[in-house]
C-alpha cells in the first residue's frame, strides 16, 4: 500500500513540475535572473504548493500514526547549523549553473533529454561522493561515541 | 522588469497546488517529507524495509512526462548549460542537497509548509546562491 500511494504521488508531483513549467531549465534561470529580464513564475509554484502543503501539515504534525498505519517520519532537527548552510549554497550554485534541481531533472530524465541525463548522472554521483565521505568521518567519530549516541539527522 | 512573455501565474499556481498536493499526501498516507534529493539519497544508504516506496515514488516521477503527453503536448524545454556545465552543476547539487538536508521540494516547498526556521534559512542560502551565480554567468561574465 506504501509503495503505491507513493507510485501516485511521485506521478502527481511529476505532472504538478511539468504543469508549473519547472521542469524547463530556462525558465528557472529566468527566476533567478532578477537583474535581467525576471520571470516571477516559480515564486507562483512555490505559492501554491505551500498554501496546500501548510495545511497539510497542520493535519500530519498531531498524528502519531500514518493513515496507511505506518510511523510518521518528521524531521525534528531544528538546528541551523554548518552543513545546512555550506550544503545549500553548494546546491544554489549548481542549481543556477544548470537550471535543474532534482526533482525536475528526475522528471526530465524520464523524458529521455540527454542534457538530463548527463546532469541526473552527475548528481547522483555527487550524492555517492557525500555518501562516502559521511561514512567515512561517521567511522571515524563512532570509535569514540556509543552508537546508540550517535543520531543520523533525517532528511529536511 | 517582469519578462511577461515568459510569465505563467496561472499555469505555475496550479502545477504548485498539484506539488503541494503530492507533498499533502505523502505526508498523511506515508508520513514522509517530499524530498526528491532524501528520497533518491535514501536509495543510496540502503535499508530494509525503506526501499520500495523511495522506488515507487521515483517511478513515478519518471513516468510524469509520458501521462501528461497523454493529454497535452508537451512544450519544449531550452537548456542553455552545455556538457561540462552540466556534469559540475550535478555534482554540485547532488552533493550540496546531501550535506545540507534538501533541496527546494524539501526544504523549499515541505520546509516552509511546517514553519520551519531551518528550512527557511536552507531556502534563502540556495535561493541567494542561485541569484549570485545567474548575476554572474550573464550580467558580470557574459
Amino acid at each position: 500500500m506504501n509503495a503505491i500511494s507513493a507510485f501516485v504521488v511521485g506521478l502527481l508531483f511529476g505532472t504538478g513540475l511539468i504543469v508549473s513549467g519547472m521542469t524547463d531549465p530556462s525558465k528557472i534561470i529566468g527566476f533567478l535572473d532578477v537583474a535581467g529580464a525576471w520571470d516571477p513564475s516559480l515564486a507562483f509554484v512555490m505559492g501554491g504548493a505551500v498554501l496546500v502543503g501548510f495545511i497539510a501539515f497542520r493535519f500530519a504534525r498531531r498524528r502519531t500514526a500514518s493513515l496507511l498505519g505506518g510511523a510518521m517520519h518528521l524531521p525534528t532537527a531544528r538546528q541551523i547549523d554548518r552543513p545546512l548552510i555550506l550544503g545549500s549554497l553548494a546546491f544554489g550554485v549548481g542549481w543556477g549553473l544548470a537550471g535543474y534541481c532534482p526533482g525536475p531533472a528526475v522528471v526530465a530524465f524520464g523524458s529521455g533529454q540527454d542534457k538530463a541525463v548527463v546532469f541526473l548522472v552527475a548528481m547522483i554521483a555527487g550524492m555517492a561522493l557525500y555518501e562516502a565521505a559521511d561514512r567515512h568521518f561517521h567511522a571515524r567519530r563512532r570509535r569514540r561515541i556509543p552508537r546508540e549516541l550517535s543520531d543520523v539527522a533525517g532528511d529536511a | 522588469m517582469i519578462d511577461w512573455a515568459h510569465f505563467t501565474p496561472w499555469t505555475s499556481l496550479g502545477g504548485g497546488i498539484m506539488i503541494g498536493a503530492a507533498a499533502a499526501m505523502l505526508a498523511l498516507l506515508n508520513g514522509r517529507i517530499a524530498g526528491i534529493s532524501g528520497i533518491i539519497g535514501g536509495v543510496l544508504r540502503p535499508a530494509a524495509g525503506d526501499m520500495a516506496w523511495r522506488f515507487a515514488f521515483i517511478l513515478g516521477l519518471l513516468v510524469a512526462p509520458a501521462a501528461y503527453g497523454l493529454v497535452a503536448e508537451p512544450a519544449a524545454p531550452t537548456i542553455d548549460a552545455g556538457y561540462p556545465v552540466l556534469l559540475l552543476a550535478g555534482l554540485l547539487v547532488g552533493a550540496g542537497t546531501r550535506y545540507g538536508s534538501g533541496c527546494t521540494s524539501g526544504h523549499g516547498v515541505c520546509g516552509l509548509s511546517r514553519l520551519s526556521p531551518r528550512s527557511l534559512a536552507a531556502t534563502i542560502t540556495f535561493m541567494l546562491a542561485g541569484f549570485a551565480t545567474v548575476y554572474s554567468l550573464r550580467h558580470l561574465l557574459a
